[in-house]
């Protein structure tokens, strides 16, 4: 059997693979997917604990989380549709009138 | 009323039905026709505001993860206050900008539903959910004019950051949920309690991230970035809603997780909120001072607000417990008066929001320039008005707790703000008006009977305040 240990290590990884990318990179939509890899890493380990724990909350918990990430992925779009229509561009260093 | 499972929900669930109704109201609405979207929302904070008042010190619990205790409810009534105002501001604005009613008002609904359910909670799951209801709501609301690139691009900030932050809180609620077995904030309590002190790095984890993602909704600095730009771009009603109802929301839940289930650690994050609450107080006078943009001074003056709350948060005596209730109180109706000014005085295509436009407001409409001296002296916590009291009782409980330095810099800072806050009003009263700007915008019906009420509410608690502190002082012994 994996230890427990294994599956925080990875989701510790995805979780610093999904900050480094919000913080790195140049284009929304990859901001946007690093944001969603940051929730998929926390959900690893709710799945984990879970197991470990012999309970089922962090499965359950993990639906409520998918669900959440889908409607922020729509609205986070949606927003920058709104962007681009204004812009042209998706990139974030663009959008300067607001003193960032 | 009879004891269901169901009964602590019943605030909630005005609300939404108020919210649901909104919406198909909107989808039968006819091409021309006008519907008072608002007043049906407003039937619905009021039907919430009469069963908070039912269910108060009834201690009611909806399937354990909705508690309505005083606190939650105290706050709750502190959140349709701020609804309420909000929409009535929003009559005006949204005819004058061509807002989408429906939607316009659907979203704020939804987004006090989220509040209020992340007020009670009694669960990390149902407040990281009760957060993204409120949240994403309020995100829409940032850009809701879409033909406004800066309102757009607020909005994306906004998101951004907000959705960055909830990550992070959501890990830290993982690390809770691992090393206590369960998101139950009374379960994780009582688990730490019995556990005192074995310094799992885990959960020290777990508490720094939870704090990281509390920190950028109450917008703490460091992590207050977002917050000058997006209430700069949001409509000023929206700015007022969220700098308010989110941070009164997000406090809430603050207070319940870190007093009652961290209680335990508090030796390790009792230092962390020190140095934030040090960084906000500082940061937001001392940056609010050099704006030019009323907007932007306001959201600078709302981070050091949030910085005054985590002082009485770290002075977690009784006073001090109190104090955050009733200081959220005075400055979510203060601040949403503010805003409630600006966004009454701009017009479709300009937002009037700079400095100068405030320039000889009192030749032209002595009535809004003398209401909004009296919000900006509140904010800047001067007698007889409702900031004040909740100054005192912070920074008394501060000092009780033996917290001197904290309390001396809360002062010395808030004797700065008072220097941009009056700034305004000698623009308001001694400037002549700039013969280049237009006239200020007319005012009249809803929006000022809101602003008059809200004024009321202003003397009231900083005249009368005993009434109200001795609710929250009762309505906080409840439950730490």
């Amino acid at each position: 059997m994996i230890p427990l240990s294994h599956y925080l290590i990875v989701s510790a990884i995805l979780f610093g693979i999904g900050t480094t990318g919000v913080l790195v990179r140049r284009n929304l939509i990859t901001i946007l997917l690093s944001i969603e890899i940051m929730l998929n890493a926390v959900n690893l380990t709710f799945i984990a604990f879970g197991r470990q724990l012999g309970s089922v909350d962090g499965q359950i918990i993990v639906f409520f989380v998918m669900t959440v990430a889908a409607a922020e992925a729509a609205v986070g779009l949606a927003i920058v549709i709104g962007l681009f229509r204004h812009r042209e561009s998706l990139n974030p260093d663009a959008f300067a009138s607001l003193k960032w | 009323m009879m004891d269901t499972p169901f009964n602590a929900v019943v605030p909630m669930l005005c609300v939404v039905f108020a919210a649901l109704a909104v919406m198909m109201a909107e989808a039968f609405r006819g091409r021309d026709e006008q519907m008072a979207l608002g007043g049906l929302g407003i039937v619905g904070l009021v039907g919430a505001a009469v069963s908070s008042m039912l269910l108060w010190n009834r201690n009611a619990s909806s399937f354990g993860v909705i508690v309505a205790d005083n606190f939650g409810l105290f706050v709750t009534m502190t959140l349709v206050i701020v609804g309420v105002l909000t929409i009535m501001f929003s009559s005006v604005v949204v005819r004058r900008d061509g807002l989408p009613a429906g939607e316009y008002y659907a979203l704020v609904l939804f987004a006090v539903v989220g509040m209020i359910m992340m007020a009670t909670a009694n669960d990390l799951l149902v407040i990281f959910i009760a957060l993204e209801i409120l949240s994403l709501a309020v995100y829409v609301l940032t850009g809701i004019r879409r033909d406004d690139p800066r309102a757009t691009e607020a909005a994306f900030k906004y998101f951004l950051l907000g959705a960055f932050s909830s990550a992070f809180f959501l890990y830290g609620i993982a690390f809770t949920y691992g090393v206590s077995g369960s998101t139950r904030l009374d379960r994780i309590g009582a688990f730490l309690a019995a556990q005192s002190m074995s310094d799992s790095p885990l959960i020290l984890v777990a508490i720094g991230m939870l704090l990281v993602g509390f920190a950028f909704k109450i917008s703490a600095v460091p992590f207050h970035m977002w917050t000058p730009d997006a209430y700069e771009g949001a409509p000023a009603v929206v700015t007022g809603f969220m700098s308010t109802g989110v941070k009164a929301a997000a406090f809430a839940a603050f207070t319940r997780v870190f007093l009652s289930a961290f209680e335990p650690f508090s030796v390790d994050w009792a230092p962390m909120i020190w140095i934030l609450a040090v960084a906000t107080m500082i940061l937001g006078t001392v940056v609010g001072v050099a704006q030019t943009n009323v907007k932007r001074m306001l959201a600078y003056s709302s981070i050091a607000h949030g910085g005054y709350l985590l002082v009485g948060l770290i002075a977690a005596n009784d006073v001090g417990k109190a104090a955050i209730l009733f200081y959220l109180l005075a400055y979510a109706v203060t601040n949403v008066a503010a805003f409630g000014v600006i966004a009454l005085l701009g017009t479709r295509d300009a937002a009037n929001d700079e400095l100068r436009d405030f320039s000889g407001l009192w030749h032209g409409r002595p009535a809004l320039a003398a209401l909004m001296t009296v919000c900006l002296l509140s904010l800047g916590g001067l007698p007889p008005t409702a900031g004040f009291i909740g100054k005192w009782y912070i920074f008394s409980a501060a000092v009780s707790a033996g917290y001197y330095g904290l309390a001396i810099i809360g002062v010395l800072t808030s004797v700065v703000s008072v220097f941009f806050y009056l700034r305004v009003v000698v623009m308001m009263y001694m400037e002549e008006r700039d013969p280049g700007l237009a006239a200020p915008a007319h005012v009249g019906g809803v929006g000022m009977v809101a602003l008059v009420a809200s004024i009321v509410v202003i003397f009231y608690l900083g005249v009368l305040p005993t009434r109200v502190l001795d609710l929250a002082a009762e309505s906080i012994s409840t439950i730490f």
